[in-house]
């Protein structure tokens, strides 16, 4: 406390860059903007799926991933619901998780599951359209 | 410590113990929850992907899965939390433009968003069963 009173520097200049991370501007609009898309993505497939499908069945799914449209749509749903999964995750975990080990398994968990399992999602919306059987 | 007020008169913070149980924190909490929720839903959604992928007998057992009690009941769930979760983040869009914040309006936009989320996947299921298309 004294040594801050005798200091020059203003309290601004003593705070800043000392934030958690000095970025968290970025993920709230990343937040958003794939909210607003997601909006459009997750009602589309929500209604299209269960008005086209009658159940989940191997061949109704086939038959619906075989539309370009709605392989597209599925791929598109796929990635910005990874990223923005993600986002809300990492807020929750850095919220919730104060033990650094367990925030950093958890955040990187959060990094890869998604990623392994879009990558894998999206690889097979392309088999069914594209596949040798 | 001349002139502070004595510990039981100062103000309380707000933790749940002291907190008056509110629609507009049970929306808050549900958001957080269908989120995480959803989270897990992609995830399967990802992995359901690829046992289309993998053909018919790999997926068969996993269909079967799903035409179950259990699996009706899991998509029934998954697509209220998205209900829930798609009208709360609406709500979230008029609040970071600055409007909804009056506590009456914010109670009213609160039950709104549950109520939604009830009828939205009954409405979903009636319009599957019996509209006819």
């Amino acid at each position: 406390m004294t040594e801050a009173k005798r200091s020059m520097r203003t309290p601004l200049g003593r705070v800043r860059a000392h934030g958690p991370s000095g970025q968290g501007t970025g993920h709230f609009i990343s937040q958003r903007v794939s909210a607003v898309a997601l909006l459009g993505l997750g009602l589309w497939f929500v209604i299209s799926a269960s008005l086209s499908m009658h159940g989940p069945t191997y061949l109704a799914a086939i038959d619906f991933l075989t539309s370009p449209l709605n392989a597209v749509g599925v791929i598109l749903l796929v990635v910005v619901g990874v990223y923005h999964m993600q986002i809300g995750m990492q807020v929750i975990v850095e919220d919730y998780i104060q033990k650094p080990v367990m925030r950093t398994i958890l955040l990187l968990l959060n990094t890869f599951v998604p990623i392994v399992i879009a990558t894998g999602a999206i690889f097979a919306v392309l088999l069914v359209n594209f596949g040798k059987d | 410590m001349a002139g502070a007020t004595r510990p039981e008169d100062r103000p309380v913070s707000p933790f749940l113990t002291v907190w008056r149980w509110h629609v507009t924190m049970a929306t808050s909490i549900l958001h957080r929850a269908t989120g995480m929720a959803l989270y897990g839903g992609l995830l399967l959604f990802g992995i359901w992907l690829m046992l289309v992928a993998s053909g018919a007998d790999q997926y068969g057992p996993y269909g079967a899965l799903l035409s179950g009690p259990l699996g009706q009941i899991g998509m029934y769930l998954v697509v209220a939390c998205l209900a829930f979760h798609i009208g709360n983040g609406i709500r979230h869009f008029f609040f970071d433009a600055g409007y909804g914040f009056k506590p009456s309006d914010a109670d009213l936009s609160a039950w709104f968003v549950i109520l939604f989320a009830i009828a939205a996947p009954i409405a979903l299921w009636a319009l599957v069963s019996f509209g006819g298309v």
